[in-house]
């Protein structure tokens, strides 16, 4: 509750306020028999039709005052939920944008996306209907209690008791009802689930001519459900006539013993109608209550998700004012090992290797060998769990955050680019960066050719995930990116795979002519990618098994030679 | 589909429950008489409550007493009848579900294919769900609604028509009043949903590439974009809730006019009028000013759950009268010790007239052949597998399997004739077992491992959690992209059919991973006639004969070598893959 806290506490005043003009409402609302009981007895009764118009007025101005005492409070109630998750969101995003990877990983980007949007909205309207209603009914309920004893304690005894029996029933049902609804979700979701499969496998299925089964299998599925559907439909079917019943009943009770206390002179009968009306409001408030229970539990569990998230601690702790080296495109990894969090094998054993300003680094080995875990730990995406990475002879952990952000320019596997335009997404590797930059960045990313039939050039809007572009400019266009920071390493994480051979070559070549010169790790499952690397690191179940140039390798490293003979099949083969 | 055509639709799923529905109408108009009637003899016992010394008890007993079997009864029928509309509504919702399903199972993949699946999904879970809900139970509580107006309506005139009159008047001001109240909501919706949706997206790429975002230290920047949306969402949502929220306060404030307005008028009629009115009566009208305007309200929100029942009801009905694919001749062959032999001949096909797919196609594999398929990307490669797993028909021409026309044969003799692999690998859900033995359900456990033994599955299905009984995902996602393709050979290996068709791998997977999946391809393809989207160049070298494809059209024919020498794409395309 701690965020939840700290924002409503900015709004203090339409917290209080809200319920507050709530109750107003209710008492208002409460006040409506009480002066029918005067119409009746002292209007008709005395025959004065004064008095009945006049009173009848009052009705009228207790619905005026009850509508005005609403607006105000459903005003002040909106106003509070909106803002308080409004700024609890501002903070989640703060805090989630200060996580790092690992806890990234741990949570999941789903999760926290369902936290800021479903999760947040389910609170939103908990919120609202709780500062409107949470008051309201159990006060309409024990005041119309309490209003039936003023007029007559013997009277008012049938609300004492009709009250926690329709309680009971009232909960009662839903509290049986809410597991077996998730019982009928479940069941739903299992239909969902086959009728998925059978589009997404429509080709394997019909293969293995298996549409009989799966027939019989979906017409067991609906029979269950709807056998379930029926069932939790008989129960909560229940609600209605019982607390009809039990209204009912209590109101002939009322009635009789009203009767009798007429009689004797203690009641009239006006107060006999008072205790009928009374009567009438309680069932309504109690089942808008049972159901704003319901609203509420679902609000406490997405409120405790939330926090959940604020509680997640960031595992690394980067320097602000760190060390700024020199010349960070100098990069040593010394006997260094990875191990994710909760992972039991570690993905990076023992790697080791030294690359100098202006080098190119090849990284090859099979799919879950640890490529791109190896680089992700060079911008300390990640840290080492032991030995020690240094750039510019300097240990990453003592960089300042600014240096790693600013000279060390990814290009991630999946090429991601963000809604805007083409300029705004380079404009993500250096705000500052001028045309002449962008442009230079565009040719060796070897982009400027289909940027420049582009309608609108370098001004073309993105659309989100850069599904206007195709997979190839994608990769194109976030090299790019990386290039217009001019960065002194630069780290390629398997980026080309899309791009045909030939331009895949021109790319390496532009990259490698760079005037800045930068260090240059390439990621790739291709040999030929990497032969004219300065060094290549062979990779195979996270182990560096071979360090070397191409020709060195394929001489002293299995591995290598492996993958390489697995592209070119035979030796000889002109390559 | 207009309303006029849907309706009979809809009433030829209620027929099997015609008894039923005609049961619940029944019971519902003797449940609003009795509970209209319940407040009328409160009334009469009231009025036998006078003053001190004037109480008729003998009299309101028997009143009482009949006013206790009123409500039992009521409560009974009430929940008599919501147990029959809960049948019937669920039970039609399994039919249409049932039906929508039989109709998937038997369209074509012509359909199937052009037709996202989520919105296929949609129609059969959710629509049908709607459909039945708004349909069905709409129409009940429109059903009892208006039998509970035109009740209290004849109930009122009959006791006092001057009354009834001043609340007929009234009562349109509460509905006025609602439209009013959503239709200004509505605009306020309006731009919520679309802050909203902006934010959203904000937040989708923020979070969902959050990786690239701290790469480039755009934190700021993103929370600078997320407060400005933050805040027009902040005042959109305030005005649209609070708004929203009106409705309600709003009626119930025309409902405590009404109410005033029968107070007043009631104790006027009962002081001053000619003795018809007493207090037990306007007691009773009191009780109906409370309630009249509920229904209406109701009514209104039926209404338009109605509009929507009826669209959704339009796609699953659409989706049910979809055209099925064309039936088996009534006598096709079933096919026996398939040799695999399969000719193509003058083969024509598209998936769109205007668009030319295959253009006179012709290949003959005799039996044993390996043939490979080879091109870019998109190039149409599935469209030849398609065709001879018969998913689609040919436009015109044939294709034959041992001189036997495929439409001309069962299409379950047919693909139990192939093998098929295809690199997108779908598993099922359910054990490892159960997908090994797709093809074969009643292989004993020893086949089941021996299959998988020859696809190099049986070592990595060992070290699964539960070996050959580990549940799998829907996708199939607890397993790497190569062990679900060793799995799918597995499931072929099992069968061994006399024809195969295969779709290489390509990059996804690591290439030791491949050279075992390529060592199995190879053990099945010993003896079979072959079908193979290769994309590697032992495999192709080996062919017999390949397909070489550019844009759906396969333009050249014939063995490595011949098309080495022929010097056209193929052989453009070789040097470009292998050679630098």
């Amino acid at each position: 509750m701690k965020h939840l806290l700290k924002h409503a506490k900015k709004y203090k005043k339409e917290v209080v306020c809200g319920p507050l003009f709530k109750l107003f409402e209710a008492t208002f609302e409460l006040g409506v028999p009480l002066v029918m009981q005067q119409i009746i007895d002292v209007g008709i009764g005395e025959g004065r039709q004064r008095y009945i118009i006049g009173m009848s007025l009052v009705l009228v101005l207790l619905g005026v005052l009850g509508l005005a005492s609403t607006l105000v409070a459903q005003y002040f109630s909106a106003k509070a939920a909106v803002n308080i998750v409004g700024g609890m969101k501002r903070d989640l995003l703060f805090h989630i944008q200060s996580l790092s990877f690992t806890e990234l990983d741990k949570v999941g980007t789903s999760t926290l996306i369902t936290r800021m949007t479903s999760d947040a909205n389910q609170l939103q309207n908990g919120i609202n209907l709780t500062l409107r209603l949470f008051m309201r009914s159990p006060f309409i309920v024990f005041g119309a209690m309490i209003m039936a004893f003023t007029i007559d304690v013997k009277s008012a005894l049938t609300f004492a008791a009709v009250i926690p029996l329709l309680s009971i029933v009232v909960f009662g049902i839903m509290l049986i009802c809410i597991p077996l609804y998730r019982g009928v979700q479940q069941k739903l979701d299992g239909v969902l689930s086959i009728t998925r499969e059978n589009l997404s496998g429509v080709r394997v299925i019909r293969a293995f001519r298996r549409e009989p089964f799966e027939k019989s299998r979906f017409n067991e599925r609906c029979e269950e459900l709807s056998r379930e559907q029926e069932r939790v439909g008989r129960i909560s079917a229940l609600m209605n006539p019982l607390t009809y019943v039990l209204i009912n009943v209590a109101v002939l009770v009322l009635i009789y013993i009203g009767a009798i206390r007429v009689e004797t002179g203690i009641l009239t009968q006006g107060a006999v109608i008072a205790l009928y009306n009374y009567m009438s409001q309680i069932l309504v408030e109690l089942i808008k209550f049972a159901s704003l229970i319901i609203t509420i539990t679902k609000s406490v569990a997405s409120e405790h998700r939330m926090e959940g998230i604020f509680e997640i601690k960031s595992s690394m702790e980067m320097k602000e004012n760190g060390i700024m080296p020199e010349n960070i495109g100098n990069v040593s990894f010394k006997n260094v090992s990875l191990t994710y969090e909760g992972a039991s094998e570690p993905s990076l054993e023992g790697i080791s290797f030294e690359a100098n300003r202006g080098e190119t680094i090849g990284i090859i080995g099979g799919t879950g060998s640890g490529k791109s875990s190896l680089v992700n730990l060079i911008p300390r995406f990640y840290d080492a769990s032991e030995g020690e990475i240094t750039l510019g002879g300097v240990n990453v952990k003592e960089l300042d955050a600014a240096v790693l952000r600013e000279k060390v320019g990814v290009v991630p596997q999946r090429a991601v680019l963000f809604r805007g335009s083409v300029r705004e997404n380079l404009l993500w590797g250096n705000e500052n960066a001028d045309d002449e930059t962008i442009k230079e960045a565009l040719d060796a990313s070897q982009s400027s050719e289909f940027i420049s039939k582009k309608e609108k050039g370098i001004e073309e809007t993105v659309e989100q995930g850069g599904r206007n572009f195709s997979g190839g400019q994608r990769q194109r266009l976030t090299i790019a990116r990386a290039l217009v920071r001019r960065p002194e390493v630069l780290i390629l994480d398997d980026s080309t795979s899309a791009l045909d051979f030939a331009t895949d070559a021109a790319l390496r070549r532009a990259v490698s002519e760079l005037d800045f010169a930068p260090t240059v790790f390439i990621v790739s499952q291709r040999t030929s990618s990497l032969k004219n690397a300065d060094k290549i690191i062979v990779l195979d179940d996270g182990k560096q098994v071979g360090l070397g140039t191409h020709e060195e390798l394929l001489s002293s490293c299995p591995v290598y030679r492996e993958i390489h003979e697995s592209q070119f099949r035979r030796e000889g083969e002109k390559i | 589909m207009k309303t006029s055509k849907i309706i009979p639709k809809v009433l030829r799923f209620l027929r099997p429950y015609s008894f039923l529905t005609l049961l619940s109408v029944i019971i519902s108009a003797a449940s609003v008489f009795l509970t209209l009637y319940v407040p009328i003899l409160i009334g009469e016992a009231i009025d036998l409550i006078i003053e001190k010394g004037n109480v008729d008890i003998e009299g309101i007993v028997p009143i009482l007493v009949r006013a206790f079997v009123c409500v039992a009864a009521t409560a009974l029928l009430n929940w008599t009848v919501s147990t029959i509309n809960n049948k019937i509504t669920f039970e039609v919702i399994r039919d249409v579900r049932k039906n929508a399903f039989r109709k998937l199972e038997e369209l074509p993949l012509s359909y199937l294919d052009s037709h996202p699946s989520g919105d296929i999904v949609s129609r059969i879970i959710s629509d049908v769900d709607s459909f039945a809900d708004g349909l069905l139970l709409g129409f009940t509580q429109f059903f009892t609604g208006v039998l509970t107006i035109l009740g209290t309506l004849i109930f009122m005139f009959a006791l006092n028509p001057v009354i009834a009159v001043i609340v007929v008047v009234l009562t349109p001001l509460s509905l006025f009043v609602a439209r009013f109240v959503s239709k200004h909501t509505y605009d306020m919706f309006k731009v919520q949903s679309e802050t909203r949706g902006e934010q959203t997206a904000l937040i989708d790429e923020a979070i969902g590439e959050q990786k690239v975002v701290k790469a480039f230290s755009r934190e700021d920047e993103i929370m600078e974009s997320f407060d400005e949306i933050n805040e027009r969402l902040i005042r959109a949502s305030v005005k649209a809730t609070f708004f929203s929220s009106l409705v309600n306060p709003c009626t119930r404030f025309v409902n405590s006019l009404v109410y005033a307005a029968v107070g007043c008028f009631g104790a006027l009629f009962v002081a001053f009028g000619s003795g018809a009115m007493t207090v037990g009566t306007l007691s009773c009208f009191l009780g109906y000013a409370n309630q009249y305007t509920k229904p209406f309200n109701e009514i209104s929100g039926v209404i338009t759950e109605l509009q929507n029942a009826l669209a959704c009801a339009e796609r699953i009905f659409d989706f049910i009268e979809e055209k099925p694919r064309t039936p088996d001749k009534a006598d096709a062959v079933v096919m026996d010790n398939v040799s695999g032999k399969v000719k193509l001949d003058n083969v024509y096909f598209s998936y769109v007239p205007e668009q030319k797919l295959i253009e006179d196609l012709n290949l003959e594999a005799s039996p044993g052949q390996r043939i490979a398929i080879v091109g870019p990307t998109g190039c149409g490669k599935t469209t030849v597998i398609n065709l001879l797993m018969r998913f689609y028909d040919v436009s015109s021409g044939a294709i034959s399997v041992d001189d036997v026309d495929v439409r001309d044969m069962t299409r379950s003799s047919l693909r139990s004739s192939f093998g098929m692999v295809l690199q997108d690998t779908w598993l099922m859900r359910g054990t490892v077992r159960d997908n090994i033995s797709m093809g074969k359900p009643d292989a004993t456990g020893e086949e089941i491992i021996a299959a998988a033994k020859a696809a190099h599955a049986h070592s990595f299905i060992k070290r699964l959690p539960n070996g050959y009984d580990t549940l799998l995902d829907e996708n199939g996602e607890n397993l790497s992209q190569g062990q679900r393709q060793l799995l799918s050979i597995a499931r072929v290996m099992l069968c061994l059919p006399p024809m195969l068709i295969l779709d290489e791998a390509t990059s996804s997977i690591d290439t030791r991973t491949e050279m075992k999946i390529q060592d199995a391809f190879l053990k099945m393809m010993k003896g079979r006639t072959s079908f193979i989207v290769a994309h590697r160049l032992s495999t192709i070298r080996e062919a017999d004969v390949i397909l070489v494809m550019r844009d759906g059209n396969v333009i050249e024919k014939g063995s490595h070598d011949e098309l080495l020498a022929a010097g056209g794409f193929y052989a453009e395309l070789y040097n470009s893959q292998f050679a630098s």
